[in-house]
């Protein structure tokens, strides 16, 4: 389970999300709405545990652990995931070593990675620069072929569909179920996910029971997510807001 | 001609620059030196030489026990040769006393592509004792195995000189791995190398020098390269142990028509070194191609990375890329790529960068499960992965000097 209560962060000394509340049980995926700079990925990344994102209240508990100061590998092998948004190029560093990496495979086993290339039509990128000259769609494909080498508990995703052509959005849904353990039968489902979507192409594929709206650094409203996509589509985020800022407390 | 094989001419060159300066590199004070080393007894089975020695060697690529991955093999310890033998026909190696001996026509080498008043340097390897190899590679023959060669630096104090030819006559193949280390680590020594390679037409040459010197040593390289029409020369140097102050920025000349000239350099460097280290290369044949790539790393010390190209000919093309890594709070790194061009329809080009490694690379690994150190290490290892061809196992692969974190287990 990850449980986060309160969750306030700063970058750069300024408080980007304030009092975040979400729980996510086991074999849940929840899906994240939200305009441009509403905080989604800073809330991805301060899961993750990125230095630059400061928390400066609330906690975030995985697995019943308080994980809110632990570094990023440290809660990577817990079994925390994350596919990028725009992941960095590493020259000098193969695909196939990252994917070795996240197998955490003394012996590197090249049919597995080979296996797993396969699988996400990448095996003429094995021995590739990480990222290097990769279009949008490839990103998305080798970031998942990573995680399902990496096997995490919890997938966090930026944005998984972006920059990926309609024919690719299919296989991109495949992988990203089969991390999500959709074909497993809900009461042995243990993985947990947290997508966030702008497009909801996304939703066509995976099993998201509950979304959340975010805007101005916080959660404006929970629900489920195919009558909030539907209605986002229908009234834009300015309709979600007003009804968020509606429901607020009158200030003194 | 003198007995050494020098023209008079050169030779009054040569005096003449004795005291001139390089226009390169910390000035060494040549007196601090000495130029005379005893004689050492020939080894015929190399295997037997000392095993202190023979470890060293292996750090630098030279493998002695078991030579049947070389198809030549050329020992050097101080200014003695002791050992040259070759295990493959058409491929000649020995000492350049004897090639002078046996071939009148040495004089159409010997300082014809390095001027031997260079600097104080070249002239100091003409005017004092020395001695080098003689690799050459018959026509349209082909080396398998590499041939080796190791200069052995074993007194203190000593100012090792070395005057090396090497021919690769029209259409050969040959792959040499030259291994360059002392015995000393802590009292100073000196190393001056010539080394002039003649690429014939449709030849092909693999150079890889391994530099594996200690924290008092100095080392001035003075190489230059000719390439013929069709020929390919290929250097790779690598440096991953500490020196003390090493400049050198050796010169091909693509001279003949779809020549090609590459150089890759790898150096690493910690506190209290000096390195000034280029490649410089002349296109003046037709349609001639180079890529020079260097990579450094300093924890501490000081790197200049050179690399000069200049196109001469119709379509020739050249690449420079310099890039450099400084880890931790000191080092210096300044990279000078230079490009000159000299007539229309040429194609050069550069990349140079000089930088830290960036925090969101190392968060990104972090994020797959790695730790800091073995993220850092990674994307070390990534970035001095330059595609050496020729190497030893022993060295192929690995990019794990002291001063390099430990690979992932």
């Amino acid at each position: 389970m990850l449980k986060i209560k309160d969750l306030s962060v700063a970058v750069g000394g300024k408080e980007i999300i304030h009092d975040v509340n979400l729980t996510i049980q086991n074999g849940e995926t929840h899906v994240l709405f939200g305009p441009n700079g509403a905080g989604k990925s800073t809330l991805l990344m301060t899961i993750m545990g990125f230095p630059k994102y400061q928390v400066t209240r609330g906690s975030i508990h995985f697995k019943g652990k308080d994980i809110t100061h632990l570094s990023i590998d440290e809660r990577a092998r817990m079994g925390i995931g994350m596919s990028f948004q725009r992941p960095p190029v590493v020259r000098g560093v193969k695909t196939r070593d990252m994917v070795a990496a996240c197998l955490k495979s003394e012996t590197e086993d090249d049919a597995e990675i080979n296996q797993l290339a396969e699988r996400a039509d990448l095996e003429d990128f094995l021995e590739r620069d990480i990222n290097y000259g990769f279009s949008g769609g490839e990103i998305k494909r080798s970031e998942l072929m990573q995680l399902l080498a990496q096997k995490p508990e919890l997938t966090l995703l930026d944005e998984p569909e972006s920059g990926v052509d309609l024919v690719n959005i299919a296989l991109i849904g495949e992988l990203m179920n089969d991390l999500l353990e959709k074909n497993c039968p809900i009461q042995e489902r243990r993985c947990m996910g947290l997508i966030i979507t702008h497009t909801g192409h996304i939703l066509d594929y995976v099993n998201a029971r509950t979304g959340y709206v975010m805007c101005g650094g916080t959660i404006g409203c929970t629900g489920d997510p195919h009558e909030m996509l539907a209605t986002i589509r229908e009234k834009g985020y300015d309709e979600c807001i007003q009804c968020y800022l509606g429901r607020l407390p009158l200030s003194d | 001609m003198t007995e050494t094989g020098t023209s008079p001419a050169d030779r009054d060159k040569a005096r003449a620059a004795a005291a001139k300066k390089a226009a390169l590199g910390e000035d060494i004070d040549l007196s601090r030196y000495d130029a005379s080393s005893d004689e050492l007894p020939y080894q015929a089975d190399p295997s037997k030489l000392p095993s202190q020695a023979k470890e060293q060697m292996l750090t630098a690529g030279v493998m002695l026990d078991d030579p049947s991955q070389r198809s030549g093999t050329y020992i050097q310890m101080d200014n003695t040769p002791v050992h040259s033998s070759v295990s493959q026909d058409g491929v000649e190696v020995m000492p350049v006393g004897q090639a002078m001996a046996k071939y009148d026509w040495m004089a159409d080498y010997w300082w014809r592509a390095v001027p031997v008043d260079q600097d104080k340097y070249t002239a100091n390897v003409e005017l004092n004792q020395y001695s080098g190899y003689f690799i050459r590679a018959l026509p349209g023959q082909k080396t398998l195995f590499p041939v080796q060669a190791c200069l052995y630096l074993a007194k203190d104090k000593l100012m090792q000189n070395v005057h090396n030819i090497i021919i690769a006559e029209a259409g050969s193949e040959l792959h040499i791995i030259t291994g360059c280390t002392t015995a000393t680590a802590d009292e100073p020594g000196l190393h001056l190398g010539v080394s002039e390679f003649y690429i014939k037409k449709g030849a092909r040459v693999t150079f890889t020098m391994i530099h594996a010197w200690s924290p008092a040593t100095a080392v001035r390289p003075r190489s230059a390269v000719v390439i013929e029409d069709g020929g390919l020369f290929l250097s790779n140097y690598l440096l991953m142990k500490p020196v003390k102050s090493l400049q050198m920025n050796p010169l091909a000349r693509c001279t003949g028509e779809g020549a090609t000239a590459r150089f890759n350099s790898v150096l690493v460097t910690g506190a209290g070194s000096s390195l000034d280290v280029g490649s410089r290369v002349i296109l003046d044949g037709k349609g001639s191609r180079t890529e020079i790539v260097s990579r450094a790393i300093t924890t501490g010390g000081s790197i200049v990375a050179r690399g000069y190209i200049e196109g001469n000919a119709p379509d020739c093309k050249g690449h420079l890329e310099c890039r450099g890594l400084i880890l931790g709070d000191k080092g210096v790194i300044q990279a000078i790529p230079e490009l000159k061009g000299t007539l229309a329809g040429i194609d050069l080009s550069h990349e140079a960068a000089v930088g830290k490694i960036a925090e969101e690379e190392v968060e990104y690994l972090m994020a797959r499960g790695l730790t800091h150190d073995q993220a850092t290490a990674a994307i070390v290892r990534g970035f001095l992965r330059v595609d050496i061809e020729g190497l030893p196992p022993i060295l192929a692969g690995s990019s794990s000097g002291p001063w390099m974190p430990a690979k992932k287990k």
